[in-house]
């Protein structure tokens, strides 16, 4: 039934799950840039920001030798070692076992995309065989894309029963589920397609905005509606979803307030690399010039840190 | 009928585009009667830092440039200045200056970028060299562009001073964050209006209006400033030679407390050009 009437399936869902606040939304978030974090504060979040990267490379250009700069870069961000290591790498399935290999000894995690990333467009059975194989070779979080179609076309129990399938394959690893909010394009679908997936996941895993590919990635509207949505559901089920934002966030500034987002709607539960992480690549660079600002009170240039992630 | 005042905004170019400073301050500017005229933004050390951001950004595209292009962009800003001569010169007189003496700071301040246009394609063949050594090698030196140049412009003459201090840096495709005369800004205001029109790309040269106690400490210190180059008083100078050791930058300052005829043919020069330049050398082997 649904099939032939995705908006009657959306509607019900929307019911269901609650209406978004679209005004009310881009007011809360335009509130988060007034925020002053300074000084000692700042300096706490900045590191914080670290502990919380997903260091990200998904290039056909990517080699087993740049995912070794990669992960060194992960393990030791700055010569300074006040500065935290970053939570994980995050590679294609073909790049796992190399990864894993540089970081197997410490607590830097091992995150592969996979289900035919970034489009999902592949057979249900090719995907989970590609989940299937990157934890096979070390990954300790798998990074999927919903299926969108389904969603659009308002059949929901296939797009809960493919992540389901994804969440067996992953056995043991983390799973962090990709909505894709630009391919979503309203707040509402957001909200709902992130009500599907926290009911089919697990205690732990993520939800995630999306996969840095397409032209709008992560904003603080989107980030909030998902952080709202993980709020109501926690309070409703009693189950605690991580979230983490991706694509676009390029600065220390950001970064900030992104993390007063989750203190403002989540609180202090959220404010660990378990359960909050920033998917990027350049932002890493900026927070080291922003941490090596605080140190030294100059403002630093670009160059005198190493090579950041997105000159692979 | 009587029509309402129509007051200007002053605001600063920085990135290609008109700002007010990123802390919403001004301070009140007075015309030589003494007469409130507008308020100009007060920048801030964050300001000077989004203005390195935006020279930064801006200055690998400047530096690909031909030489032959850049001279003509500097050329086209001469055009700017002299098609709004009187609009300066009046501006000029406004706050202060004898009709005269304004004309003269117009006029050269023209010449002046003339000047270094000229020089945009030449300098290259003076500075550069091929240099004799004693083995089977060319060996060359070439000039290349510092980066990202700071510019601390002297109170007087307003515009002319600016302008001799920023030509000479961009020509040679630096980019540049320069802090206009803190007792006569309003020209600096001008000048940014004349530069957003003369086909030079955004960012190469950002102008700010502020305190150069404010902002001096930070010019010092900023890693990503690669030269300064402007007029200092004693405790500036002082303040700006130790951030430069900290932050290994150069500096190029004349005495605030010398007489500097800006006016002078001495004043305009290819040394100029050279104090915001790297010299390469390299060696090549001379095939059999």
């Amino acid at each position: 039934m649904s099939v032939n009437f995705p908006h009657a399936a959306l509607a019900r869902l929307f019911d269901e799950v609650g209406p978004v606040d679209c005004v009310g939304i881009e007011e809360r978030v335009a509130k988060y840039t007034t925020r002053s974090i300074k000084k000692a504060s700042k300096l706490w979040g900045l590191k914080m920001a670290v502990s919380m990267v997903d260091l990200t490379t998904l290039e056909g250009k990517d080699t087993p030798g740049k995912i070794a700069s990669l992960c060194q870069k992960a393990l030791r961000p700055h010569d300074d070692p006040v500065v935290p290591q970053v939570a994980a790498v995050c590679v294609y399935p073909s790049m796992v076992r190399h990864a894993k290999k540089h970081v197997a000894d410490s607590r830097v995690k091992v995150a592969s995309v996979a289900t035919a990333f970034p489009s999902g467009q592949a057979p249900l059975k090719t995907r989970l065989g590609e989940v299937r194989a990157a934890v096979a070779d070390g990954a300790d979080e798998i990074d999927m894309v919903i299926n969108r179609g389904a969603f659009l076309a308002g059949e929901f129990a296939k797009m809960q029963d493919e992540i389901a399938a994804v969440v067996r394959a992953c056995g043991d690893a983390t799973l962090k589920v990709i909505l894709e909010v630009s391919e979503l394009e309203t707040y509402d679908n957001i909200r709902a397609a992130s009500f599907l997936a926290m009911r089919v996941i697990r205690e732990g895993d993520f939800i995630k905005t999306s996969t840095g590919k397409t032209t709008l990635n992560a904003t603080l509207g989107n980030n909030q509606v998902m952080l709202e949505a993980i709020r109501d559901f926690y309070l409703d089920t009693g189950t605690a979803v991580a979230m983490k934002p991706a694509g676009g966030i390029r600065t220390a500034k950001q970064a900030l307030q992104f993390l007063i987002a989750v203190k403002e709607t989540l609180g202090d539960a959220w404010l660990t690399n378990e359960r909050y992480r920033f998917g990027a690549s350049s932002l890493l660079n900026d927070l080291l010039r922003q941490i090596e600002k605080e140190r030294t009170g100059a403002y630093q240039a670009p160059y005198y840190f190493s090579e950041a992630a997105e000159s692979y | 009928m009587s029509r309402l005042p129509i007051t200007k905004t002053p605001k600063v170019y920085v990135g290609g585009a008109f700002i007010r400073s990123e802390s919403a301050r001004v301070f009140p500017l007075a015309d030589a009667a003494g007469h409130f005229f507008a308020n100009v933004p007060q920048c801030t050390r964050k300001d000077l830092r989004n203005a390195v951001e935006a020279a930064a950004k801006a200055g690998p595209g400047w530096a690909r440039r031909t030489a032959y292009n850049r001279g003509q962009i500097l050329y086209r800003l001469g055009e700017m200045l002299e098609a709004r001569r009187e609009e300066l010169i009046g501006t000029l007189v406004h706050f202060g200056a004898k009709k005269s003496a304004a004309a003269k700071d117009v006029d050269v301040s023209t010449d002046r970028l003339i000047y270094y246009a000229g020089w945009a394609d030449k300098y290259e063949q003076v500075l550069g060299n091929v240099n004799p050594v004693a083995s089977p090698h060319f060996n060359f030196t070439v000039t290349e562009p510092m980066g990202v140049i700071g510019v601390l412009a002297p109170n007087t003459p307003p515009l002319l001073g600016l302008v001799s201090l920023i030509a000479p840096a961009i020509v040679s495709g630096n980019t540049v964050v320069a802090l206009a005369s803190e007792k006569f800004p309003y020209p600096a205001i001008l000048l940014g209006e004349m530069l957003a029109t003369s086909d030079l790309p955004g960012g190469v040269v950002n102008l700010l209006t502020g305190f150069r106690q404010e902002l001096v400490p930070t010019f010092a210190t900023h890693t990503h400033l690669r030269a300064i180059v402007g007029v200092a008083n004693a405790e500036e100078r002082r303040q700006l030679k130790l951030g430069a050791a900290e932050s290994i930058k150069r500096t190029h300052l004349q005495k605030a407390e010398d007489a500097i005829d800006w006016f002078a043919a001495t004043a305009q020069s290819l040394y100029a050009i050279r104090d915001t330049l790297e010299f390469k050398t390299t060696w090549h082997p001379i095939g059999a």
